[in-house]
């Protein structure tokens, strides 16, 4: 039964041919808001400092010539006005908090908010990374809880919590096998990457100063061992794989895997941008994983915050930790926690201080209100909700690889794209379901891909909601293609000039020449 | 389990759709001998209640209720309320990168003013939406002047913070770049000469901070002088955000790396913070990390996107600029909005005070005789360095007993300078801390000149303190 809003939709839609029925959204008011440097006016104050209990200083006495003049167009503004601002803007936003944001190998599951509240406390965010170690043993309890936990649900030895994000943990990872490598006369050459992989690995083994060599994915998308078998030899110094691949995949054959490589003396990196299939379920370092980064932006439900701050931890085997970065937490003899700088086989600093402490305390948090038990009950509803999905739209989209998925599933845009409309496309249109897209065109073995991860953190309710748009957004690419190319249809501007933007970069606003 | 919206019933229900008799059949594929029978070593599942009651445990064994001059790379500043609250909206906090620009305007819109505001602030004509942090944005600096002058050798000062170098270091070892130290001279600010004579034709770029590490106030335009005279590219280091309030933008540096921690982040024992990279316009294609544009709508409405996506590891993958990915997307936020509240005169006000509260405490801790404040006839911002007769330890163990968390020990980075300490003073920093640390300080200086003469006892010692405190 339409609803009298629906009603309202389908009149607002009136004059297309076929439009859906968008039971999800309708329509709300969304407030204009310029720059905040075009509402400024000079005078406006938006602080008050305290009062100078010591003697005031002359700037120019004090700094000579290294004096500022006046600190440009910073905008002046009322506190009133800054909060509508930023309330305003936000209102532009999709979020989690606001419904199902299915982006494959992004993991965006509900960040709890107890996670933030704890980051707050006092004597956590007010803590100093040079107060004594003395005053920071309840900070140092956190990071070794969380690498304990981290170690056990990994399967692995030895772990540093120091990359700030998951592009930043291979860098670190591969860091390491590159110092185990040479630490045996040699630190080889080339790292090889399924064609399948994130875009950060080839990058980071680049900046790590290795040559890449792509490796083909089999017919079911899964790492060819023939193939493998044939590429690796003395210079290879690792292959970083991500288990389950980008397409939800299991490699079945990953001990097989990591024997061809251990042949040869190379190592097995694990991209853990999935782990969020197999926590509690399977371990890394049982299946012959070396080394590992973890996203707990991803998996461990810290915010991904419009892009960061994420936290990369690095694990790994007892032959790499002497590697590790410095420095590493270690008991002292009294019990109590210090750092540990005197590790002369390190691959050095990657990050100053110890990491993004906030994202430890959080994703401890979240461990903490899973325990064992909620762990696995999670990593079991992410895989259920993904293939719930897979299930419900296997008839209505093109599923190129059969072979059983875990928390993910990648469909191809084949017969849709058959009527001239593509992935990215259709993830336009969702846009006016009320849901955020799914990855478009990622990974690269799947033409046209759709890679959908609902996460655990979605209803039946919502699954079905997203399951009716996408076969909505199916029958619309069958009835009124034109419908889908112009989408979306309902956001507060339309599809923007992209190829503008990157010829003429304007990137940043400048006042008005008078 | 309460995140899991999810009843037994429907779990059920779920499985009989998809088609299979139990869970454990969609893990089919893992092979049956690498499957976890176990429960994980981790701890019970806990209530929202124990949670905070383990983190307020944790946050009662750390530095709670002590003064403390603390700097060098984590600086404690005022963070006004509605920072918290406006990043807090699930809006902004629960949102991914903003690739889907009809659905992220917000976010973008405020990394578009936040890149607009780095500039303003450094004098560069383009910013980044943010790197790590400091550290980090340094060594990605030092390897995009690497990238644009296809030079090899970096040169970093002595003074820059050792954590940075340390990161820039680990970075420059594997791509083979040499790296060289430049020391400094009796003012604290980076040898000239020592410069001079290292750069050459090979010298990708130079590396300064200012405020350096000891707080002082490099002579950028002289350093860029004689960097570009031999091609070089100079790289500027910004590890305290909140001195550019009252500090000349370094403008005639390439390259600006600034850790922008100060704009209202919290500490948070080092971490998250917020790096950004800013450098002149023309070295844009070598920019790492995200960059947001303005543009306009099929309909020509003003837009933001994410934009020269072409230098990026998704697109351009083993020849991307830098294999960033996830940055500091919210705290960028905060800083935007820090910003905000302080605007063009809270920035300079809020400096003004740091500058004050530093040149007080200075004076103050350094009254005694064998108390010596280095370097101090150049320019510093609100950090500078303290030569004790005590050693740093002996100086700081007294300091704890009165609450107070003294300068750092800087022994482990240069011990050419002795019982060298490192203090800041900011606009938190009460007077009557100031001067309770004075009057410690001074005590054990005065106490040791008076032990040389009388060999006095300990118990002199303690009845000293009873009268201050």
């Amino acid at each position: 039964m339409a609803t009298t809003v629906q009603d309202a939709q389908q009149a607002e839609d009136k004059g297309r041919k076929f439009a859906g029925i968008r039971t999800k959204v309708s329509s709300h008011l969304s407030q204009n808001e310029a720059l905040v440097f075009e509402k400024s006016s000079p005078g406006k104050k938006g602080y008050k400092l305290p009062t100078l209990d010591v003697p005031e200083v002359d700037a120019s006495a004090v700094l000579g010539g290294a004096v500022r003049k006046d600190a440009g167009c910073l905008p002046e503004l009322s506190e009133i006005e800054i909060i509508r601002h930023f309330t305003r803007l936000s209102t532009w936003n999709y979020a989690i908090d606001l419904g199902m944001y299915p982006l494959g190998s992004c993991t965006m599951k509900y960040n709890p908010r107890v996670n933030e509240f704890v980051s707050r406390i006092e004597g956590i965010a007010e803590a100093h990374p040079y107060q004594p170690e003395s005053l920071s043993q309840g900070a140092l309890k956190v990071i070794r809880q969380l690498q304990d936990c981290l170690l056990d649900i990994t399967g692995m030895d030895a772990i540093t919590l120091q990359p700030a994000a998951g592009a930043h943990g291979e860098f670190t990872g591969i860091l390491l096998v590159r110092a185990y490598h040479q630490s045996k006369g040699n630190p080889r050459r080339k790292i090889l990457i399924p064609d399948s992989a994130h875009g950060t690995n080839p990058a980071t083994a680049a900046q790590c100063g290795y040559e890449v060599q792509n490796l083909k994915s089999n017919a079911l998308g899964m790492v060819d061992l023939a193939a493998l078998e044939q590429m690796v030899d003395e210079d290879t110094a690792a292959l970083m794989l991500t288990n389950p691949s980008t397409i939800g995949v299991f490699e079945a054959e990953i001990h097989k895997v990591a024997e061809i490589l251990h042949a040869k003396g190379a190592l097995l990196y694990m991209d853990g941008a999935n782990m969020n299939a197999l926590v509690g379920k399977t371990r890394p370092g049982d299946f012959g994983v070396d080394v590992m980064h973890l996203n707990l932006h991803k998996t461990f439900s810290t915010p991904h915050g419009g892009g960061g701050p994420g936290s990369g931890p690095v694990a790994c085997k007892k032959m790499l930790e002497p590697f590790l970065p410095t420095p590493i937490v270690e008991k002292a003899p009294d019990g109590s926690l210090r750092f540990n700088y005197d590790r002369p086989q390190s691959v050095g600093r990657v990050r100053m201080f110890y990491g993004n402490f906030g994202m430890f305390v959080r994703a401890l948090a979240y461990i903490l209100a899973n325990g064992p038990d909620g762990l696995r009950q999670t990593t079991e509803d992410a895989v259920l909700n993904a293939n719930y999905i897979r299930k419900n739209l296997e008839d209505t989209l093109e599923l190129p690889f059969k072979t059983p998925t875990l928390h993910e599933v990648c469909f191809s845009d084949r017969r849709q794209a058959a009527k001239g409309i593509k992935t990215g496309d259709m993830a336009k249109r969702l846009i006016d379901y009320g849901f955020h897209p799914y990855t478009v065109s990622f990974p690269h073995i799947v033409s046209g891909a759709l890679m959908i991860e609902p996460t655990e953190s979605e209803s039946v309710e919502e699954l079905d909601l997203f399951i009716d748009a996408m076969k909505q957004i199916a029958r619309e690419a069958e009835e009124n293609p034109e419908l889908i190319l112009s989408a979306p249809h309902a956001t507060r501007i339309s599809r923007l000039d992209e190829v503008g933007a990157a010829r003429r970069p304007v990137l940043r606003w400048k006042p008005k020449a008078e | 389990m309460r995140y899991l919206p999810k009843s037994p019933a429907e779990r059920e229900e779920m499985l009989r759709q998809i088609g299979v008799e139990s869970i454990n059949d969609l893990f089919s594929t893992i092979p049956a001998e690498y499957r976890l029978n176990r429960d994980l070593c981790v701890p019970r599942q806990m209530a929202e209640s124990e949670i905070i009651e383990y983190f307020k445990a944790a946050a009662a064994e750390t530095a709670n209720g002590y003064a403390s001059f603390l700097g060098a790379g984590a600086y404690r500043h005022y963070r006004p309320v509605i920072i918290d609250s406006l990043v807090q909206r699930g809006e902004f906090l629960t949102s991914y990168t903003p690739y889907q620009a009809e659905i992220t305007q917000g976010t973008l819109q405020a990394i578009f003013e936040f890149q607009t505001m780095i500039c303003e602030l450094t004098g560069m004509e383009i910013a980044n939406a943010s790197m790590y942090d400091g550290s980090t944005g340094a060594a990605e600096a030092m390897m995009m002047a690497v990238r644009i002058t296809g030079r090899r050798e970096v040169l970093a000062a002595e003074t820059v913070h050792p954590e940075y170098r340390e990161v820039m270091r680990t970075y420059a070892q594997h791509q083979g770049l040499p790296a060289t130290r430049i020391g400094y001279g009796v003012d604290g600010r980076i040898d000239m000469g020592q410069l001079a004579e290292k750069l050459n034709e090979d010298t990708a770029c130079v590396v300064v901070q200012s405020p350096n590490f000891f707080g002082i106030v490099e002579d950028i335009p002289a350093i860029a002088e004689l960097t570009h005279s031999k091609g070089a590219m100079l790289i500027v280091s910004i590890a305290e955000a909140v001195s550019l309030g009252i500090m000349r933008p370094p403008a005639e540096a390439d390259i600006v790396s600034m850790e922008a921690q100060s704009f209202g982040v919290a500490l948070s024992y080092g971490g998250p913070y917020c790096g950004v990279i800013a450098s002149k316009e023309k070295y844009l294609r070598q920019m790492p990390g995200r960059l947001c544009g303005e543009t306009t709508d099929s309909e020509g409405r003003r837009g933001f996107v994410l934009t020269l996506a072409t230098r990026e590891q998704h697109i351009r993958r083993e020849k991307a600029t830098s294999n960033i990915c996830t940055n500091q997307a919210l705290v960028a936020l905060m800083a935007t909005i820090f910003l905000t509240v302080y605007g063009k005169e809270g920035i300079r006000e809020l400096a003004l005070q740091n500058l004050a509260k530093a040149q007080y405490a200075a004076q103050a801790l350094s009254g005694a005789p064998g108390v010596k404040l280095l370097f101090a006839g150049t320019p510093r911002f609100h950090e500078f360095v303290l030569q004790t007769e005590e050693s740093a330890d002996e100086l700081s163990a007294r300091l704890l007993e009165h609450k107070i968390i003294g300068g750092l020990s800087l022994k482990k980075w240069y011990p050419e300078l002795g019982n060298a300490t490192l203090w800041c003073a900011t606009e938190l920093n009460k007077r009557e801390e100031i001067d309770r640390a004075a009057v410690v300080v001074t005590a054990q200086a005065e106490t040791i000149s008076n032990a040389q003469q009388a060999r006095s006892t300990t118990y002199n010692n303690k009845s000293f303190s009873g009268i201050c405190f």
